[in-house]
């Protein structure tokens, strides 16, 4: 592997990784991997850190398609490719995991724990002297509602479904892994969100057009959410602040909180179909996602279960957060209002 | 002393011996790092007995301090708790020494027989009780000074201590407890029922009634696991024979051996001079307030705080600790006086004691002598010119006219009427009378001799009435028959007067003791007693509530007569004034002031019956040329205009000022009523029972202040209240991130906080409520009278007051502090909108606005708003609303149905917004 001779930015030797600043006393200049970057936000953080200047280097096993940078592919469940790709890297946003709300327990904790665990050794073999880790609101989440409030400690044992318990586990095991060398941040977008995302977006519009999307409860629930590039500029913030704040947790939103059934009208109109229009008693729908999770045990299918008891928690309990501490520690606002996410989504659907 | 034998009424199971232990560890909120074991050795028994105590004590806490104690707390519980009722307190005590404020070392006893302390099962009666704590405090070796801390009678027991160790005396602090059984009263029936001969010892011993009874008194209820906390020294029938013998103990009488020692601490009492605070909790039905009237009475000095929704166990249901350690940081003697004073001075407020300068408006009055509030009544004794007309006298007869010469002869007699029957100058005097002749003969009358006049009002409600009138304690009741029927079906304490005369039976059945006319006739003679001073309390007025629990506010005569003095500056009412007085608190002060005045025919309690020919009537009747009117009456008045005749008109037409107050009057209804009085000058003035006139505006003032331009509506908006009145200043105290007004204060424009107002006319202080009192002062100006209105608002360049809302409706977002009215204004211009209130969800500092709209016409169910309608009420507001929630009526005030309940919109909207039931607000 070698880096792209001659152009581009002053690169930050693995010799002297965090002492060389810019000219212009502005941050130094990094070889960065990004592990995931195929993904709706993957891709957004590597394009977000390559237009700061960064070098960038993705992992993964597709293509990521992100402009500038340099495709490493490889799975984070492949130690040896995890070394091969981190070879000269001076700083990881590690946002490869399973996202699934469904599938079987063990394929979780071979990703997410065992993947974040790999790439940390291998960061800390490497010299590496930053990691964001990419984490959930989810692994601090034990199903009341949320509040305004701040980044609780991830625990898994609490924590709901296999996805959340094990996006836990890797998020404690990371920042247990925080050193005065290697430097590690967590960072929980809740809900992101925006044009190109097959995740939550798609399923919304998938199952609005088909008449499939009911609303739970009265859908009052304030639920904040986060617009695609709004994480992607929180995730470089945390890189470029990494040595300040190491060691803690930051949940990233939008900081502004909507009704749920307002969040999902917002998305459908924007994409042209209609809105909810029938209702489920949100308790019903809780009962309801834990007998489908059941069955699927058994007969598992070939796409997710169409709700899970988390799913439905998620909708028909309010989700907001104080965002204070975030945007302080970071240096960071975010820079694309509901509105104007929405007005991008309507955007991409034309 | 000790009497073994006298056991018989109690089974033999409470006679069961058992060592002192140390309680189990884990109980909640009780560090085992405070308890001990003491022995004592018992003074005055046969032999050289000893016994072993349980006691909390943080003494060792504060050596590995390193910090001296200030003076010691000792706390007494009473029956049938233990040492863990102060758990608290020892804990927050020992916090506050670890901060490096003055450490107070507090020792928590278990009375012997009791908690976890030694059981020999003797029978201890209330002077071996008090003997037994000298002999600990003696063991203790304590040094001065000692504040003694009781409950119930546990109260009784420390100030037998207090009354016995003056030389080790500090002060006294006393939750829920009594020493005197008023002769004339009953003693409570859930004691009543326990004393009962064989229920006693069911009650107390055999079952753990009386102890489970006395748990449940907890407002919130207590948790399982300190209700089981509570329970660990009495778990059975053995160990809970100190608790029947507590109350066996108690005198039901004079022949009860108890009953010499509590006359004794009792009648001591009235020569404690150290300072003294009373934490009580109303809701108790064993020591209800009519103890507190009591202790109030022997220690008139003591600081007093009424904890309106605690009972019997205050401790579990305030902060109690927190009240104490702040009464203990300003009131309390301390060891080393010089060094902590000047810790005091840096952390309190100094009392405000005087007010700010005189205006050159005011100097003339404030410089010449007290005008007391019968100046005119004596002054014009002579005159047969018109003081009073009631147009709608009791008994629907004819108006009635009093000159002046009636009117203070009327007041004369009354006053020398009272004072034969016993009112003394001090005692307080419930009126429950309606407004007319009677209510200011009456009113003027006590005022006379010195007696404090509690007015409620009627507004408030019958249940808020009694509280409020239980709150004040009134000696005397003086009412119209409804009020007579109320005070006797609710038991409101005090002497009843009859306003009118009555049948024998209604009489006897009222439980009446005089009648006006009798009054007048036994004060024939006119013999009066020596006028008040000016620094003399003189009423007592209670809020309506529209905005908390009802508060008992304490005017002095001096600040009576500085409302007086208030009117006359800014209104120009005095002498010959002819005033209609459609709004009762000033209306009562047109004798006051020489002016004529009448009472317009309405019911009362229902102002919005007052008619526009009514009005005219009573102008006519006195030729007025200033009209009062509340501004719930003000509405049917102008929408009763076209019953007016020419004759009508044309004596309206003589109306010089007019004025609304009591709650905002919008622009058109006061320009509707100005249309009425077509040469008067409208006005609406700001104030609130604490201060009654605080600002002015007029008609043309509130449309000069009404926003013209874009930029004047994106500020924070508010309503125009206008400019200080004569005698009032007024200053902001800017509001910190979390909302909180902590800001210096400041009269400069554009800055939002809490509006603090001092004049010679605010209140004298709040009755009973020392914390808030406290608050309500906190940094005022050393050396003046402020006060903090709980309003928050803003001055604009041209010195205009805007009011924003109340303090607790700021709302505080993580980008920085919102005030409710603003917005509300400009969601109230989108068509669809009826009414709008912006409130917060989600803890301070990172809360979200939201709006509760009604709409036109309104939602017959509550829901989100319409995609539609919420972006046309985002776009007027002008703000990030997380949410727009419709329901079919927003929550109101009785009173006036216009302040909305923001506090609980907001408790709901949180709710509801977490994905809870969409109830209606």
């Amino acid at each position: 592997m070698t880096a792209p001779a001659g152009a581009g930015p002053t690169r930050v030797g693995p010799a002297a990784r965090t002492a060389t600043l810019h000219p212009h006393g502005e941050p130094p200049l990094l070889t960065v991997l990004v592990t995931g970057a195929s993904g709706f936000l993957g891709r957004a953080v590597a394009a977000r850190i390559v237009a700061a200047g960064h070098e960038v280097y993705t992992f993964q096993r597709r293509a990521s398609g992100v402009p500038g940078v340099i495709d490493r592919l490889g799975s984070v469940e492949d130690p040896a490719a995890v070394a091969r790709a981190i070879d000269g890297i001076d700083a990881v946003v590690h946002l490869a995991a399973k996202v699934s709300l469904a599938g079987e327990a063990a394929d979780f904790e071979a990703v997410n724990v065992g993947g974040t665990r790999t790439l940390l050794a291998a960061a800390a073999d490497a010299g590496a002297c930053r990691f964001v880790y990419v984490s959930s609101p989810s692994v601090a989440h034990a199903g009341a509602s949320i509040v305004g409030q701040d980044a609780l400690p991830a625990d898994p044992d609490r924590a709901r479904g296999d996805y959340a318990r094990t996006k836990a586990r890797a998020e404690l095991i990371a920042l247990a892994a925080d050193s005065p060398r290697l430097r590690v941040v967590a960072v929980r977008p809740h809900l992101v969100w925006g044009p190109g995302d097959t995740q939550l977006v798609a399923r919304i519009v998938d199952r609005a057009r088909s008449g499939r999307l009911p609303l739970l409860g009265h859908g009052a629930a304030l639920i904040d959410s986060t617009y695609v590039d709004n994480a992607a500029s929180a995730i470089a913030a945390a890189l470029e602040h990494a040595d300040g704040v190491h060691g803690r947790a930051y949940v990233v939103t939008n900081g502004e909180p909507r009704p749920v059934a307002e969040l999902l009208a917002g998305i459908c109109a924007a994409a042209g179909v209609p809105a909810p229009a029938w209702r489920v008693p949100a308790a019903l729908a809780r009962g309801a996602g834990s007998l489908i999770e059941a069955a699927w045990q058994v007969r598992p299918g070939a796409d997710e279960p169409p709700m899970t008891r988390f799913l439905a928690e998620q909708l028909s309990t309010a989700h907001w957060f104080d965002q204070r501490r975030t945007r302080a520690d970071l240096d960071w606002v975010p820079e694309v209002t509901l509105d104007e996410g929405f007005r991008r989504l309507a955007a991409s659907y034309r | 002393m000790t009497r073994p034998g006298r056991t018989h009424r109690l089974p033999a199971a409470a006679a069961t011996p058992a060592p002192a232990t140390l309680p189990p560890v884990g109980l909640p909120g009780l560090d085992p790092a405070f308890s001990r074991l003491v022995e004592v050795a018992e003074s005055g028994a046969a032999a050289p007995a000893t016994r072993t105590w349980h006691l909390l004590d943080n003494a060792a806490r504060l050596a590995e301090l390193g910090v001296t104690p200030v003076g010691t707390v000792l706390c007494v519980h009473g029956n049938p708790t233990w040492s863990y009722l102060w758990r608290e307190f020892v804990t927050k005590a020992t916090d506050a020494a670890a901060a490096g404020r003055p450490a107070w070392r507090v020792i928590a006893i278990d009375q012997l027989e009791m908690g976890f302390s030694e059981r020999r099962g003797t029978v201890r009666p209330l002077a071996r009780r008090v003997t037994d704590l000298g002999d600990l405090t003696d063991t203790l070796g304590l040094a001065g000074p000692v504040v003694t801390f009781g409950h119930d009678w546990g109260g009784v027991v420390s100030l037998g201590w207090a009354v016995d160790h003056p030389e080790l005396l500090g002060a006294v602090m006393l939750l829920n407890t009594a020493v005197h059984q008023p002769e004339d009263s009953p003693i409570p029936a859930p004691l009543r029922l326990a004393l009962a001969g064989p229920v006693l010892a069911a009650a107390t011993v055999t079952t753990p009634a009386f102890l489970e009874t006395t748990l449940a008194l907890a407002h919130p209820r207590l948790s399982a696991a300190v209700k089981r906390a509570y329970r660990a020294p009495y778990r059975a029938a053995a160990r809970r024979g100190g608790i029947g013998a507590f109350v066996a103990d108690i005198p039901v009488d004079f022949a009860h051996e108890s009953a010499a020692e509590l006359d004794r601490i009792a009648g001591s009492l009235r020569d404690l001079l150290v300072p003294a605070l009373m934490l009580w909790g109303p809701r108790d039905p064993i020591f209800s307030d009519r103890y507190l009237d009591d202790l109030v009475g022997r220690l008139p000095h003591a600081d007093v705080h009424r904890f309106e929704a605690a009972g019997h166990l205050v401790a579990e249901d305030v902060d109690y600790a927190a009240a104490a350690l702040t009464w203990l940081g300003e009131c309390a003697p301390v060891v080393e006086p010089a060094a902590t004073e000047a810790e005091a001075a840096s952390e309190t407020w100094p009392a405000p004691v005087v007010e700010p300068a005189a205006t050159e408006a005011e100097a003339d009055w404030v410089a010449g002598p007290h005008h007391p509030l019968w100046h005119y009544l004596d002054e014009l004794r002579d005159s047969d010119e018109t003081a009073l007309v009631d147009m709608s006298p009791p008994g629907g007869r004819a108006p009635r006219v009093v000159s002046w010469r009636m009117l203070a002869r009327q007041v004369r007699r009354l006053a020398a009427g009272l004072d034969l029957i016993g009112v003394r100058r001090g005692d307080r005097v419930s009126l429950l009378v309606p407004p007319g002749a009677d209510l200011t003969a009456v009113l003027y009358a006590c005022l006379r001799i010195g007696a404090v006049v509690v007015v409620a009002d009627a507004g408030l409600g019958l249940r808020g009435l009694t509280r409020a009138v239980r709150g004040a304690h009134p000696d005397h009741v003086i009412g119209a028959t409804p009020g007579l029927v109320a005070a006797r079906a609710l038991g409101w304490p005090g002497q009843k007067i009859s306003v009118a005369r009555l049948p024998k039976p209604v009489h006897r059945a009222l439980d009446v003791s005089f009648t006006l006319a009798e009054l007048l006739s036994l004060g024939m003679a006119e013999g009066l007693p020596a006028s008040p001073a000016p620094g003399d309390r003189a009423a007592v007025l209670f809020t309506s509530g529209s905005t908390g629990p009802a508060k008992g506010v304490v005017y002095t005569h001096a600040q009576l007569a500085a409302v007086a003095h208030a009117l006359h500056a800014q209104y120009g009412v005095g002498l010959g004034t002819g005033l209609v007085a459609g709004f009762a608190p000033f209306a009562l002060l047109g004798p006051a002031l020489g002016a004529r005045s009448v009472t317009p025919d309405m019911d009362v309690t229902s102002p919005k019956t007052l008619t526009a020919t009514a009005v005219a009537a009573a102008v006519a009747a006195i030729d007025a040329t200033v009209v009062f009117l509340s501004p719930a009456a003000l509405a049917n008045v102008v929408a009763t205009e076209a019953a007016l005749t020419p004759a009508d008109h044309r004596a309206l037409a003589g109306v010089r000022s007019f004025l609304s107050a009591g709650a905002p009057v919008a622009e058109p209804l006061l320009a509707g009523a100005a249309r009425l009085m077509p040469r008067a000058s409208a006005h609406t003035p700001y104030g609130m029972t604490e201060g009654l006139l605080m600002t002015d505006i007029t008609l043309e003032g509130i449309r000069d202040a009404a926003p013209t331009s874009l930029a004047d509506l994106a500020g924070p908006g508010g309503v125009c209240v206008g400019c200080p009145a004569a005698t009032t200043r007024i200053r902001i105290s800017a509001l910190d991130a979390d909302g909180a007004a902590t800001g210096e204060l400041s009269d400069a424009p554009g800055v939002t906080g809490e509006i603090v107002v001092s004049a010679p006319h605010t209140l004298d202080h709040y009755s009973r409520l020392w914390l808030t009192d406290r608050a309500a002062r906190r940094g005022a100006v050393a050396g003046e009278r402020w006060h903090r209105s709980g309003d928050v608002g803003h001055f604009d360049s041209a010195g205009r007051l805007w009011i924003e809302g109340r303090l607790p409706h700021v709302i505080a977002t993580a980008t920085g502090v919102l005030t409710p009215v603003g917005p509300e204004q400009r969601i109230e211009g989108v068509a669809e909108i009826a009414r709008a209130a912006v409130v917060g969800v989600g803890p301070a500092g990172t809360q979200q606005p939201i709006a509760v709209v009604e709409t036109l016409p309104s939602g017959r169910r509550v829901a989100l708003a319409t995609p539609g309608l919420a972006a046309a009420v985002r776009e007027a507001a002008g703000l990030q609303l997380a949410a727009v929630l419709v329901v079919p009526r927003l929550p109101t005030d009785i009173r006036h149905n216009s302040k909305i309940d923001r506090s609980r919109l907001s408790r709901w909207a949180e709710t509801v917004l977490s994905g809870g039931r969409m109830s209606r607000p």
